[in-house]
């Protein structure tokens, strides 16, 4: 059977890797072709990219890594991040992403992701969201989680996937950066909703969340950042210990 | 050299750098002579079946790339494997190369287990049913990584390995000279290189 797959997700800043608690406060982490090189040997599933830079500078230092990593890491790559149009799309599919992550580009503009999904497939097309409890409601937040859009972010997924998204990330914020496990009701929300593949986010803090989050059906992944960039947790011993529990895993 | 063929479908530089990195010359091309030249034969895909074929009917290479597979290795990998074959459903009725006997189907409706997601995507684990040479450097088990919605069917003559999503999925094919793999090796990390290094070695 399909494997559940681990993860990590590399934030980029102008060509340098960062992570933030809840959003804010980044700090600089290391190099991202180093980075991948590590992840390439320590099990990781795929990879993904997130450009977090805004000058157009950035956005080509980032383009040069990512076909730096493409060229010399045979797994496959999201890249996320600044992605408006088809022509951003176009870019990082060229340097070597099998994946492009649409989010705040899908909110102002929703047609891109059934354009897309046209032009390049539905497995191509992954819709990334930001989720927080507002007034009892999950609703969708746009720009890195600091707007609250009004969206009912199930509403917004199930509109997702009609339109051809191939797979959901859900970030919740409300859980990133604590480090106090996944955000499961949410997640379960979701698996109610849609049938593509989910990857959970937000929260992870150890093992045992792992183990947690992969006892629920209809999740397929689990993405997290700091713990594996500080290497608080290794990714083998983390399949190692998920497959002793159960769970199907490539080893 | 190997020769990648480019009709246009799917994004080469994968699969062209995967080559590079195992120390394998290859030419992404769509020059008859090229495919004459070379000692073996890539042909990719993603995408739809109908568009892919069209635009491979377009580039003229179709009576090359059949009289090739006769002469050397060939591997058609995703959709580049399901246009190998006699014919696709998807979105309607397509006629494929004809290189090895069996058809392309829909995968949903064979699935009883409705809690199981269409595309098939992700890790998946490779049985080997017949020992082979491209198998060379790759063991019972091992995963490899997988993106499609159809699958191919009525080839288990010519069906090397399969993996389980509760029905058996046809993972690689051979006929002769001509290879198929419905996963990706380029994208399926080392055991996807240790297949293509197996398949520059073929004789």
């Amino acid at each position: 059977m399909i494997t559940k797959r681990i993860i990590p997700c590399l934030d980029v800043k102008n060509g340098r890797v960062v992570k933030g608690t809840n959003f804010e406060g980044l700090r600089d982490m290391a190099d991202p072709v180093e980075m991948a090189r590590y992840y390439n040997t320590a099990g990781a599933d795929e990879l993904v990219f997130y450009d977090i830079t805004a000058s157009a500078e950035g956005r080509g230092l980032f383009t040069d890594i990512l076909r730096q990593v493409a060229a010399e890491i045979f797994i496959p790559l999201t890249v996320g991040g600044g992605i408006n149009t088809l022509d951003d799309f176009d870019r990082v599919l060229k340097c070597g992403a099998d994946k492009v992550s649409v989010n705040s580009g899908a909110i102002a503009d929703p047609g891109i992701i059934g354009a897309a999904a046209k032009k390049y497939g539905d497995q191509c097309v992954v819709l990334s969201m930001d989720v927080k409890r507002v007034d009892g409601q999950f609703r969708v937040f746009a720009k890195g989680g600091r707007e609250d859009t009004g969206l009912d972010a199930m509403e917004w997924a199930v509109k997702g996937v009609a339109d051809g998204a191939g797979e959901i990330v859900l970030n919740s914020i409300d859980t990133d950066g604590v480090k106090q496990g996944f955000d499961l009701e949410m997640l379960d929300a979701l698996a109610a909703r849609v049938s593509v593949p989910i990857i959970a986010s937000g929260g992870a803090g150890n093992m045992e969340h792992f183990a947690e989050l992969f006892t629920h059906p209809g999740i397929d992944a689990g993405l997290a950042a700091s713990i594996f960039h500080t290497r608080q947790v290794d990714i083998k011993d983390l399949k190692r210990f998920l497959r002793s529990k159960g769970v199907e895993m490539r080893v | 050299m190997i020769a990648i063929i480019d009709y246009g479908v799917g994004n080469l530089f994968s699969l062209s750098s995967s080559l590079n990195y195992l120390g394998l010359e290859n030419k992404i091309t769509r020059d008859p002579a090229q495919l004459e030249a070379a000692d073996r034969i890539i042909l990719p895909g993603v995408g739809a079946f109908g568009d892919a074929m069209t635009k491979l009917v377009e580039t003229g290479l179709v009576p090359v790339v059949k009289q090739q597979a006769e002469k050397k290795p060939l591997l058609g990998i995703c959709l580049g494997m399901q246009l190998l074959f006699d014919r696709s459903f998807e979105y309607g009725e397509h006629p494929g190369l004809g290189l090895i006997p069996g058809e392309v189907c829909p995968l949903e409706p064979d699935l009883r287990d409705k809690t199981l997601k269409v595309p098939h995507i992700g890790w998946n684990a490779l049985h080997i049913l017949r020992d082979d040479p491209i198998f060379k450097y790759v063991s019972e088990g091992e995963c490899v990584y997988y993106v499609h919605s159809y699958y191919a069917k009525g080839c288990t003559e010519s069906t090397l390995a399969t993996s389980e999503y509760e029905l058996d999925v046809t993972g690689m094919v051979r006929r002769g000279k001509v290879y198929g793999a419905q996963f990706h090796p380029e994208k399926s990390g080392d055991t996807g290189l240790r297949l293509l290094k197996a398949f520059g070695e073929l004789e």
